[in-house]
Formats: C-alpha cells, structure tokens, sequence
C-alpha cells in the first residue's frame, strides 16, 4: 500500500536529500572551482566562490611541470589490469561458492571479508622487502598484483551476491540440454549475471583508481599512477593550492565521468541483495 | 530403448538417508508418476535418473545401458522443472532451440525443428517473445518445448503445474496426457497432488519416507491399497478409517470405506455418527460426520442431499468395499469368515 506523502513532508525531505547531496560534493567542486583560480586567488580570504579571474594558468603549469598522460596510463593499466586479473579468479571462485557450497563456504567468505580489515600499514614492510627482494619495486605488474589481491575479497563477494540470485534450476536445465561446464558458464551463466559482472568490474575499478596506499609506497615514477601524481605537488615547495587542485581535478576527471555515465549499475552493484 | 532400471538406488545427504535404497522397473513408453507427501525422496529420486544428483548407491540403466556415472546430458532424457528454468535472456526460440544448439545441430535445423515444436504447443506467435512476456501457461509450454524439441528417449517432469492456477492445471494436465499418447515416449512425472497421479498414469509409484510403498496402475492403487499410507493417500477425500470395535468385528485392527462407498441414512445403518459440516459441490455432497468414538469419516452423497449440522446419521460401507488392515497397517487381503457370512467382503 502506498503511504501518503504530504506536500510538506516532500519539500522537507527533498531539501534535505539536496543539502546533504551538496554537502558530500562541495569538496569535488571546491577543488575544481579552485583548479581555475590563481595561486594567489586560491588562498584568499573569505575565498571567492564563483566570481574571480577564472584562469587555466594551474592546468598549464601541471601540464608543463609533469606528464600527466604517463600517470593516467598507469592509472587506467592498474585499474584495467587488477580488475580483468580478478574476474578470471574470482568468476570461478564466486560460481564454485554459489552453486557448490560446501559446510566451509561461508567461513571462506567471512575470512576473505576479514583480511580487508586488517590496516594495510601491517603488511607494508614484509610487502615491500618482498617487492624489493622480486624487483617489482615500481612496476606495473607487481601493482597490479596487489592492487588485485587487496580488492579480490570485494569481487568474490559481490558476484557471489549476483550469482547466489540466479536460480540452480536454470543451471541445471542447461545442463539437462546438453550444456557441458564451459558453455553452462558461457552461455547461461555470464549472460544472466551481465548486469551484476558489469557493476563489479566498475566499483573495482574505481577503488584500483584511486587506491593511494599501495601506489604511493610502491612506485616512485615508472608505475606510478594519478594519486602519485596529485601528492607530487603537495609535496617539497609547500602547497600550491590552484596547480594541486588542477592535477587533482585531471586525476579525477575520468573517473568522475564513468562513475556519472555508470551511477544506475554502481548503485544496484552496491545495494545488491541488501533488500531481500 | 528398453525402459529405465533402478537398483538399489540409495542417496544420503550427509548422515540424512533420503533414499535408503530403491528397486525400480519403468517399462518403455510408460507414464509413470512418483507420488507421495513433501520430503517424501520423490524430487530426489528423479534428480538422481536425470543425473542432477549422484547417487550414493545402487545402479540406474536407460535402455538397457548402465548410466550411473553418466553426465545428465548423456542420459537422453529431457526434463521439465517445477519454476520452468527457462533461460530469461532468450527468446522463446532460443529456449526451445537451446538444446539443438548444444547438440551442435545447423542453424536451419534447428529453426524447422523449433517451429514444428511450437506449433505442436500454440507457440508459433509468441517465439520472438522473452519468458517475461509470458503467462505461467506459456512459459510451462516453452519449457515442455524445450523438452520434447530434441526428441530425448524419456521425459522427466519436477511438479511442472504446481506453479498454475486450478483451472489452467486441469488443461496442462489433458495437453501433458495427449502429448505422452502423440509421442508414445517414456514420462517420470513427480508430484504431490494425487489427483494428477490417478489422472495421468499408467502406473503409480507411491513413496514415503524414500521407500516405494506401492507400485501399481491408478485403479490398481485405489481398489488395492497395500498398507494404510497408500489408502489414505490415493483418492479424494481420503478413506475413513475406523479402529476399535467395528475393525475387530470384521477381523482386523483397523477398516478403511471410502467416502464414496459409503451411504449415508438419517434412520439406519452400519455405524452411528452426528453431522458436521456439509461442503456442497452440486454434483455431490460431503458429509463430514463425527463417530461415537470421537473418529472424524466423510460420506459422499448426491448433491441435493441436505443434512443439519448436529443431525444423527447413519453410515454404512459398501458391500465389498472395505479394505481391512492388521496391527502393521498392511492390507488384509483374505476375506474374514464372518463377513463372507454377512455377505460382505473385500
């Protein structure tokens, strides 16, 4: 049964659903409105909000100072490459869980969530002298290769949700029809879970993208990504608000668009399952 | 094909022992229905012929070839589930269509193929259709497409119109019957409604607690019950049962009358009992009626019967239709002295 919903209570809420959506933003688009503004414009005080000398000056000195298309290739090899590592991992692992559980399943998948507990900061140094000891200090793929290991718990867990939705029957009449396993997750499988593998490869992305731990102790420039990037210009000359928002405006810009272009599949990726 | 052999099939879930251990013959060509309450091992058994689940022991050959180990495609049989299962990002054709194309079959092929199952089934409109777009009568359909298309050596049925309104149920149940006399194909058909098992069988199997109580064809299991679960189960209403002094008068520890070999008199008769309920279907009259004893039978009387509730009644069984059970609960088949005396019997 519908409740109904008084005028009042609609404006009131629909407010407050804008003021606290305003407030989650303003720092995303004080950076960008501050990206535009002078060095000297962007440490006055009271700060200008929209009226100043809107200038590119910040993205032109960024431009000049560092090679920005360096880190973002680095960032879009990261991003891209933990996440294509970790569906071919945790596909299988996830189906195996879903349709084939045994007694010990659900201890499996609380420890995966629980190893994301843990503060990375603990694993830091074994980590790096393992890195250092294998050479894969600054390098793509000894990036990759964490960036897909301290995200593959969320992976397995969030197509484990997806698949757990499917039903065994349907699996089971296209293995009836003469489905061996390859086609059963080929054809029946993977098609029916699109829409739950597509929000995964998303959200893994974006958290691939702007990881900053692991970026900023592992690389110094060869496979150092976009937050290596920003941070460079926080860095030995003191801050320069307008250039280190412009490069963090850059660094974030093509996230910001595909999370925008992809906001319907992020949100039923993440409230998947909560309601049932 | 030779029909499906179970022997000694068994199936435990842990330490559960669902199915301790079956012998089974289904003669080619036969439509067999596996019928018994929930948990009863029906589902379980025909997931172990399909090969959806293995078994734990014993053998089950199709055709004559032992397939035990066999993978549920290389079984030949086809199966219709209880939720359909039909494949939601495909068409219509593409479900019915679905196994030709594992089946590695051309494109041509499969499409004749898969229009000749659709008008066997009033489907040939709706093939571009998603399963969505559907109702519960369509989709059942697609899915008995999806079945009969690649002209499999048996057919299994999971509860396939359990999911279906009465009225759409009884036509199902006329089409699955006309299809198995079309087709002359062996059906396993399980299901808990023994209206269906009595409607569409050839032969009955009842199970309970995963052991064959009776195996027999529909008529076979309603005049002869072996035990007191099959005359319960088989037959709607249920058969009255009765215990104590009338049991012992004809010699056994407990007597079943069926609802509708009973006649019911407001001056006299067999056993003495007060109305209750009256259910009123037009064409007949149930009679529910509470015996001395406490003991709850129903009589089946025309439909202009009218009785009050409160009213005493008379009740007696038909000549020749009472069934008599020992302490077990197995049928007694050999007449008792005294009622051969009385002119009754079994």
């Amino acid at each position: 049964m519908a409740r109904a919903v008084s005028t009042r209570r609609k404006v009131f809420f629909t407010v407050l659903a804008w003021t606290v959506g305003l407030l989650i933003f303003f720092p995303i688009l004080w950076t960008i409105l501050t990206s535009f503004k002078s060095e000297g414009e962007a440490i006055m005080t009271p700060p200008h909000f929209l009226f100043f000398d809107w200038t590119l000056e910040g993205y032109h000195e960024v431009q000049a100072r560092s090679n920005y298309f360096l880190y973002m290739m680095n960032s879009v090899w990261l991003s891209f490459g933990s996440t294509l590592l970790g569906l071919l991992v945790a596909v299988p692992a996830a189906w195996a869980m879903a349709f084939s559980p045994t007694k010990r399943t659900r201890g499996i998948l609380l420890w995966m969530l629980s190893t994301k507990m843990l503060p990375a900061v603990g694993v830091l140094i074994p980590i790096y002298l393992i890195f250092q000891k294998l050479g894969l200090l600054d390098t793509r793929l000894g990036l990759i290769v964490v960036l897909f290991l301290i995200n593959l718990p969320i992976i397995v867990w969030m197509l484990y949700t997806y698949f757990k939705e499917i039903p065994g029957e349907i699996l089971e009449a296209a293995r009836m029809d003469g489905a061996n396993l390859r086609k059963e997750i080929l054809y029946v499988l993977t098609p029916m879970a699109v829409p739950g593998i597509a929000s995964t490869v998303l959200l893994n992305i974006i958290l691939a993208w702007n990881e900053a731990f692991w970026t900023l102790n592992l690389t110094t420039h060869d496979a150092a990504p976009l937050t290596v990037f920003i941070a460079s210009y926080s860095s030995p000359e003191g801050l320069f608000w307008a250039k280190l928002s412009a490069a963090s405006t850059l660094a974030i810009a093509p996230i910001l668009v595909l999370g925008w272009f992809s906001q319907k599949q992020l949100v039923r990726g993440l409230t998947f399952g909560a309601v049932k | 094909m030779s029909g499906i052999q179970l022997r000694n099939v068994a199936k435990r879930f842990g330490d559960a022992e669902v199915i301790p251990g079956i012998d089974l013959d289904i003669q080619d060509g036969e439509f067999v229905v596996f019928v018994g309450p929930s948990g009863c091992g029906k589902s379980t058994l025909l997931r172990l012929i399909a090969g959806l689940e293995d078994v734990s022991g014993g053998t089950i050959s199709i055709g004559g070839k032992d397939v035990t180990d066999a993978a549920p495609a290389r079984r030949g049989l086809a199966m219709v589930f209880q939720s359909y299962a039909l494949y939601p990002h495909m068409s219509v054709a593409a479900n019915i269509g679905f196994p030709l194309k594992m089946a590695g079959q051309s494109k041509a092929a499969i499409d004749q193929k898969v229009k000749a199952a659709a008008a066997t089934l009033n489907l040939t409109d709706y093939l571009a259709r998603k399963p969505r777009e559907l109702s519960g009568g369509q989709r059942q359909r697609v899915a008995i497409g999806r079945a009969i298309v690649r002209e499999p050596e048996g057919f299994l049925f999971d509860e396939p119109l359990s999911n279906l309104d009465a009225a759409l149920r009884v036509n199902m149940r006329l089409e699955l019957s006309e299809l198995h006399a079309q087709l002359k194909t062996t059906m396993i058909y399980v299901t808990h409604d023994q209206v269906e098992a009595m409607t569409m069988a050839d032969k009955i199997v009842v199970l309970n607690r995963g052991r064959v109580e009776q195996v027999g064809s529909p008529l076979d299991l309603y005049n002869h019950p072996d035990n007191l679960f099959v005359a319960g189960f088989i037959g709607s209403p249920k058969m009255n049962f009765i215990k104590g002094a009338y049991a012992k008068e004809h010699g056994a520890a407990t007597v079943g009358f069926r609802p509708e070999h009973t006649t019911l008199s407001k001056e006299s008769g067999a056993i003495k009992g007060v109305a209750g309920v009256s259910e009123h279907l037009g064409s007949d009259t149930f009679v529910h009626v509470k015996l001395e004893d406490g003991t709850q039978v129903t009589a089946r009387c025309a439909g202009e019967m009218a009785v009050r509730h409160g009213d005493t009644v008379w009740l007696t069984p038909e000549d020749g239709r009472l069934h008599r059970f020992d302490e077990k609960g197995l049928a007694m088949r050999e007449a008792a002295p005294k009622l051969r005396a009385a002119g009754s019997g079994l």
